[in-house]
């Protein structure tokens, strides 16, 4: 049954309704970055049926399923290794995989990297709100310098990973980095992300105003939002001469897009060239 | 129809095993001693149009392995002791979203990286309490190469049957043992296929109560948009933390293994009727023991034996009648004293079961196993 929506966007032909209303904070970002997924889905003219939502632990975690698609609430730090089942066994299914900062870049460091290396078609989208938002508010890999959590009353001392640097590195054949305050742009990169062959990894800049924001005076939702730059929050990565861990500015958009042979295909095309020379 | 005879090593039967149960994704890390069934995968799934996948790390393995069995494929993954312990997470997400997969362990020296070349039989109770929480499981012990072979395509049935994990769990002996195994011809292997949902009904609740306490399950991309999560969860899939809720949930998944116990229990004796000392084992354990059980036999001392073939859930009823028979119980296990625990609890008198333990990775002999039962008998 092919259930394409037509016409112009409307998030509730995407959503779950009976789910609402939904649990997110006010002010939370992640509504958005929502919103600019499936807006995107919508643009792609995706069918929902076909559309697979593979989330991890956290406040992330819980967006998934939110979402009217076979969607999948996994362990922490993990679901891009289910993601990677998935899709081996069901090509024809479109896997988005949304997480967070410390279930993608902590528990979940060791997948993303692997995931970035072998490049099968997924699609990774990084919910990076600085913070354990769901157990309370502690450091994760991203929170800036100096900024007050519940494990770090004195500031946090730990530089903070650019998740885009590290995927590049690892291999990703495509690398974006959008702000939830231009969920236009944000929709645009997602849908580039789903056309694009191969394992794709956004990070989407989004905002924990209730356990974050309040804690260390960065006004209410709308200021924090409008604090969102293309130039990303330079005074959270602190002196420049600490390249690369402190970039001093976060820039946005497609920051790579290579060709590289997509895992699924290499490995049923391989596969299907030995069971034809078994044949013969 | 007819089968043909094979010379396999234990882990190559088991790998074999498992395509001819229907297996067609594989997820696994490498450990010894359970590096030749991920080895043999690797061969065997592209030929069947299967999927094969060396992952990080064995978290990533057992992720993997749900993630596929998710989409509809029957599921595998093989590991030791310390990948098993570190799978446990997913282990129990499989058993919580009641997804389908077999986990083979095959068991080496702990704990920790202990001696990998050499057999144990330390993984008993982590196999049935391995992961947090009450949860339901089944694990099969095969003792010989050809019950590897029947006893994992048994496994891939019982998982989708009753929608569960499943672990075969064996030693490094028997899976490194070559024996010769009874391959049936294709058509004769009996598989069985999980319950689909069919339709495209709105309010389809992917959890909901049936009679046999299965659930039926929604494949993606048919129409169905099912929510799935290791959250206790509503009939609807959909997580919840009501008290009346959550209890009928977890009441249910355990109920699904206990109610069914009669078809997914298997046990083998010997010479267990008259038996004055009942011997309880597994796996290349149960072999040297029946050897010791027939020794004695020719001497006149009546000795038998009982050997879980299922290990969970526990054969509670048949290791009851055998303990009640016998005025003694022997369980010769290589561990300082698992599957003891279990049988003392149901043999019921204080002190009438004995445990006869090796932890030195040697094998326990039948003449070990015979002379304790000698001592068992001659004590009054």
């Amino acid at each position: 049954m092919n259930e394409v929506v037509r016409g112009p966007f409307d998030i509730k032909d995407y959503l779950r309704l009976q789910l609402m209303p939904h649990f997110m904070c006010p002010g939370c970002g992640h509504g958005i970055a929502l919103r600019a997924l499936l807006w995107a889905v919508h643009e792609l003219g995706f069918d929902k049926n076909k559309l697979a939502v593979v989330s991890g632990i956290g406040c992330s975690g819980r967006v998934g399923a939110y979402i009217d698609a076979n969607t999948y609430h996994t362990t922490h730090g993990r679901p891009l290794a289910f993601a990677t089942g998935l899709k081996l066994a069901r090509p024809d299914l479109n896997v988005v995989v949304i997480t967070g900062d410390g279930d993608c870049l902590a528990i979940g460091g060791n997948h993303l990297i692997h995931a970035c290396r072998r490049n099968l078609d997924l699609t990774c989208l990084m919910l990076n709100n600085e913070v354990y938002g769901m157990t309370g508010g502690q450091v994760s890999p991203t929170t800036s310098i100096d900024r007050i959590t519940t494990t770090t009353p004195e500031g946090n001392a730990e530089p903070t990973f650019d998740a885009c640097k590290l995927a590049e590195a690892a291999g990703a054949s495509f690398v974006g980095r959008e702000i939830t305050r231009q969920a236009p742009a944000l929709k645009n990169l997602i849908k580039a992300a789903f056309v694009h062959e191969g394992f794709s990894f956004i990070e989407a800049i989004s905002d924990c105003t209730e356990i974050y924001g309040r804690k260390n005076d960065l006004g209410e939702s709308p200021e924090m939002i409008l604090s969102q730059k293309s130039d990303m929050r330079p005074e959270a990565y602190g002196d420049v001469a600490d390249q690369p861990f402190r970039p001093n500015r976060l820039p946005t958009g497609i920051l790579v897009e290579r060709d590289r042979p997509e895992y699924g295909r290499v490995y049923r095309q391989r596969a299907a060239i030995e069971r034809d020379r078994e044949r013969r | 129809m007819s089968s043909s005879l094979a010379s396999l090593p234990g882990n190559r039967a088991c790998a074999l095993g498992a395509v001819a149960a229907g297996c067609r994704f594989f997820a696994g890390y490498p450990i010894t001693p359970s590096s030749e069934i991920a080895e043999t995968m690797s061969r065997e799934l592209p030929r069947v149009d299967g999927v094969f996948i060396q992952m990080e790390d064995e978290i990533a393995s057992l992720a993997a392995v749900v993630g596929a069995s998710l989409g509809g494929a029957k599921a595998m993954t093989a590991t030791s002791g310390p990948g098993f312990s570190l799978m446990q997470e997913n282990l129990g997400y499989a058993a919580m979203t009641e997804t389908p997969c077999v986990i083979v362990n095959v068991m080496r020296g702990g704990p920790s990286t202990g001696m990998p070349t050499r057999p144990a039989q330390g993984d008993i109770m982590q196999a049935r309490w391995g992961t947090h929480g009450d949860h339901p499981i089944i694990v099969v012990t095969p003792a010989s190469v050809q019950e590897i072979y029947t006893e994992t395509i048994r496994a891939f049935n019982l998982a989708e049957e009753f929608r569960t994990p499943v672990i075969v769990l064996y030693d490094e002996i028997v899976a490194h043992l070559i024996e010769s195994v009874e391959v049936p011809a294709r058509q004769a292997i009996v598989t069985v296929d999980r319950k689909w949902a069919a339709g495209t009904e709105r309010d389809f609740a992917p959890y909901a109560e049936t009679d046999d306490l299965v659930p039926v399950m929604a494949r993606p991309g048919e129409g169905l948009r099912a929510h799935v999560t290791g959250l206790t969860h509503m009939p609807d899939g959909f997580p919840t933390q009501k008290p009346e809720f959550a209890s009928k949930a977890l009441q249910r998944v355990l109920d699904k293994i206990d109610r069914h116990r009669a078809r997914i229990e298997r046990f083998e004796t010997l010479e267990s009727e008259d038996a004055e000392v009942v011997i309880v084992a597994v796996g290349i354990v149960a072999r040297a023991a029946r050897r010791a059980v027939q020794d004695l036999r020719a001497e006149g001392i009546k000795v038998g034996l009982l050997r879980p073939i299922t290990l969970w859930p526990f054969p509670e009823g048949a290791v009851r009648k055998a303990a009640d028979r016998a005025r003694r119980v022997l369980v010769p296990e290589m561990n300082a004293g698992q599957l003891v625990l279990e049988v003392e609890r149901l043999a019921g008198a204080r002190g009438k079961v004995v445990g006869l333990n090796r932890i030195d990775g040697e094998p326990i002999t039948p003449a070990e196993i015979a002379a304790k039962a000698r001592e068992l008998v001659a004590d009054e």
